[in-house]
C-alpha cells in the first residue's frame, strides 16, 4: 500500500533531515513508527502528506509510492484524494469551528455525495459515542482526550484507505491512551483502515501494531515484527525503560552511539 | 417632535452603518483568512461603485443587472489582484505586505482618476427621491433599501459561512491552514475566494454609498471609518465588524445632532475615534475579537 524507498529529505536546502529511510505499510496492517524527539518521524509523515513544500522543506531523493503511484511531488489535496490523511501531532482542531463542523471538514475532498457523508457521519459518531453529546460545542472547548478523538473522527471522514497518527498518546491521561489505542485497533479491522502509528509511547504502539521501525537521526535503525521488537534488549532498555538486571542503570553508562553501530552492521 | 428626529437619524444612522459594516467586513474576512491587513479595501468599493457606474450609464443597463455585472467583475478583479500581487507575497515580513497594499490602493486611485477623472459624479440612483412617512419621520428611501439589502446580504453571509461544506472549509482554513491542507482543502483557492467575496461586500458598500452621496476617485476615503467599525468589533471577527460599523454609524450620527451645540461642529467625523478610544482601554482586543491577535 505504501511504500517508501531510500527518502532523503533536506530543509532549508542544507538541513539533511531524513537520512535515506525505507518503510513499507502493507494493506490493511498497523506499523508502528517510534523514535525520540527530533529522529524525523513527523518529517516523513509530512513528506507523506505532500506538505514539505509549505515548510521549506524538500524530497531530494527516494521515492513515496501509494498502491504503485508515485506520490513525491503530488499536492496535499491529491494525496488526501488518494487515500491517506494524516491525524497530526497536537491534533490540531479546528477550535473555532464547532465539534460537528469540524467532523465536516474531515469530508471536504468527498464528492460521492451528501448520503454518504451523513452516514459516515453517524459511523464515526458510533466509534466516539463521547462526541455524540458535544457535537454543538465549540471544539476548542472539549477535553484533550475529545479532541484526540475529534482529530481521528475527522480525518476518518476522508474515506481514507491509509490514516497515518502522529502521537495519538501525546499528553493523554494512560486510561484514555488505551481506550483511543482500542478504537484505532478496530477502525483497522472493521473500516479495513491501514495505519501507521508514530508513538513515542513505544510499549503501546508496539502491542497494537504488526510491525514496526524505529527511528534515529533521520534514519532507521531497526525494524522487524513488533513481538520481536519487544523482546530487543535495546529496545527494553531505550524505549521500553526495562533493564536485564534490576538494577538501574546510571545515564552516564548508556553507550548510544556503540548500539547504534551495531544495528547496522 | 424630538421622537420622530431621533427615529430619522437612527435610520440614516444605521444606513451609514451598513456601509461601514460591509467595508469592515472585508477587511475582515481578508484578515481572518490570509492575515494580510487589505488597506486596498476602501479603493476596491470605490471601483466597485465606478464599475457599476459605468455598466449602468455607459451600456445602459438596467441598474440591478449593471449591479450584477459589477460584482462578477469585481470578483474577477480581486482574485487576479491576489493571484498577481498579493500571492508573491507570501511569507515576506508584515510591513512589505502591507505596503503593497497600501501601494495597490494607490494604483486603484490613480487608474480610476485616468479613466473617470477626479470630478465628483453623479451616481444614477435607483431609489425614489421623495422620502416615505414612518412614525412621522421622513425617511430617505436609499437609507431603507441600504438597510434592507445589508442585513440581506449578511443573512446569506451568515448561513454560507454556517451550513455549507465550502463555509466550513473557508473558516477551518481561516483558523489552521496548515491543518487545512492536511484535510485536502485547496488553500491557495481559499484565499483567492476571500478576497473575492471582500470585493462583492465592498462593491455593494460603494454602490450603496454612492447612491446617497455621489461617486468621486477619494470616496475610498469613508472607508477610513470603517476602521474604528473593525478596531471597535475586533480585527478578526465578523460579527464584529457588523456590529462595530452599525454601531459607529449610528453614534457619528446620533452625535452629529445632539452634541454639535455643545461641541461644535465635526464632532460626527471624531464620535467614531472617541468611541474606539474608549473601548479600546476597556477591551483592547475590541468587543468580539480573539485576545491573541497579531497587531499590525
Amino acid at each position: 500500500m505504501l511504500q517508501i524507498n531510500n527518502l532523503e529529505v533536506v530543509y532549508n536546502d542544507i538541513i539533511l533531515v531524513l537520512r535515506g529511510i525505507s518503510l513499507t505499510v502493507a494493506d490493511g496492517s498497523i506499523v508502528a513508527f517510534l523514535g525520540s524527539n527530533g529522529a524525523g518521524k513527523s518529517t516523513t509523515l509530512r513528506a507523506i502528506s505532500g506538505l514539505l513544500e509549505y515548510e521549506d522543506g524538500e524530497i531530494k531523493k527516494g521515492a513515496i509510492e501509494f498502491n504503485g503511484q508515485l506520490t513525491n511531488k503530488l499536492g496535499p489535496q491529491k494525496i488526501v484524494r488518494l487515500g491517506t490523511t494524516q491525524v497530526p501531532e497536537g491534533r490540531q482542531i479546528f477550535a473555532e469551528l464547532s465539534v460537528g463542523e469540524n467532523i465536516r471538514v474531515g469530508a471536504h475532498t468527498r464528492s460521492d455525495g451528501k448520503s454518504e457523508v451523513d452516514r459516515d457521519y453517524q459511523m464515526v459518531l458510533s466509534y466516539f459515542p463521547a462526541l455524540r453529546a458535544r457535537l454543538k460545542v465549540q471544539a476548542g472547548y472539549i477535553s484533550g482526550g475529545e479532541q484526540q478523538m475529534l482529530a481521528i473522527a475527522r480525518a476518518l471522514m476522508a474515506r481514507p484507505s491509509l490514516m497515518m497518527l502522529d502521537e495519538p498518546s501525546l499528553g493523554l491521561a494512560p486510561l484514555l491512551v488505551s481506550e483511543i489505542f482500542e478504537i484505532i485497533k478496530r477502525i483497522n479491522t472493521e473500516e479495513k483502515v491501514s495505519i501507521l502509528l508514530v508513538e513515542q509511547n513505544a510499549l503501546m504502539a508496539l502491542a497494537v501494531s504488526e510491525y514496526g521501525y524505529i527511528m534515529e537521526n533521520g534514519k532507521i535503525v531497526l525494524d522487524g515484527a513488533s513481538r520481536k521488537l519487544m523482546e530487543n534488549e535495546d529496545v527494553k532498555e531505550f524505549y521500553l525503560g526495562v533493564t536485564e538486571d534490576e538494577k538501574r542503570k546510571s545515564f552516564a553508562d548508556v553507550k548510544h552511539y556503540k548500539r547504534r553501530k551495531r544495528w547496522l552492521s | 417632535m424630538g421622537f420622530e428626529i431621533l427615529l430619522q437619524l437612527t435610520v440614516t444612522g444605521l444606513a451609514w452603518g451598513s456601509v461601514y459594516a460591509c467595508i469592515a467586513l472585508g477587511f475582515v474576512l481578508i484578515f481572518k483568512s490570509t492575515d494580510i491587513f487589505n488597506f486596498a479595501q476602501p479603493e476596491l468599493m470605490m471601483l466597485g461603485a465606478y464599475m457599476a457606474f459605468a455598466l449602468i450609464t455607459l451600456f445602459k443597463l438596467p441598474f440591478i443587472v449593471g449591479f450584477i455585472f459589477a460584482l462578477v467583475m469585481m470578483a474577477a478583479i480581486a482574485a487576479l489582484l491576489e493571484m498577481m500581487v498579493v500571492r508573491p507575497m507570501v511569507g515576506e515580513p508584515v510591513l512589505s505586505v502591507i505596503m503593497v497594499t497600501l501601494g495597490l490602493a494607490n494604483v486603484l486611485r490613480g487608474l480610476t482618476g485616468l479613466v473617470w477623472g477626479y470630478e465628483e459624479q453623479q451616481f444614477p440612483s435607483p431609489f425614489p427621491d421623495d422620502p416615505i412617512m414612518l412614525f412621522g419621520a421622513a425617511i430617505n428611501q436609499a437609507e431603507i433599501y441600504t438597510i434592507v439589502a445589508t442585513a440581506m446580504l449578511l443573512t446569506i453571509f451568515f448561513l454560507f459561512f454556517k451550513y455549507s461544506s465550502s463555509g466550513i472549509s473557508m473558516r477551518a482554513t481561516a483558523e489552521d491552514a496548515k491543518t487545512a491542507f492536511l484535510m485536502g482543502i485547496n488553500v491557495k483557492q481559499v484565499f483567492t475566494a476571500s478576497w473575492a467575496i471582500a470585493a462583492l461586500v465592498a462593491t455593494i458598500a460603494g454602490v450603496f454609498l454612492a447612491s446617497f452621496t455621489f461617486l468621486e476617485p477619494i470616496m475610498g476615503h469613508t472607508g477610513l471609518k470603517a476602521l474604528p467599525a473593525m478596531i471597535l468589533g475586533g480585527l478578526d471577527s465578523v460579527v464584529g465588524a457588523i456590529i462595530g460599523g452599525l454601531i459607529i454609524g449610528v453614534v457619528e450620527n446620533l452625535a452629529g445632532f445632539y452634541l454639535e451645540d455643545y461641541l461644535g461642529s465635526g464632532i460626527n467625523d471624531i464620535a467614531a475615534y472617541v468611541i474606539v478610544l474608549i473601548v479600546m482601554m476597556v477591551r483592547p482586543y475590541g468587543l468580539f475579537g480573539t485576545k491573541e491577535i497579531e497587531r499590525v
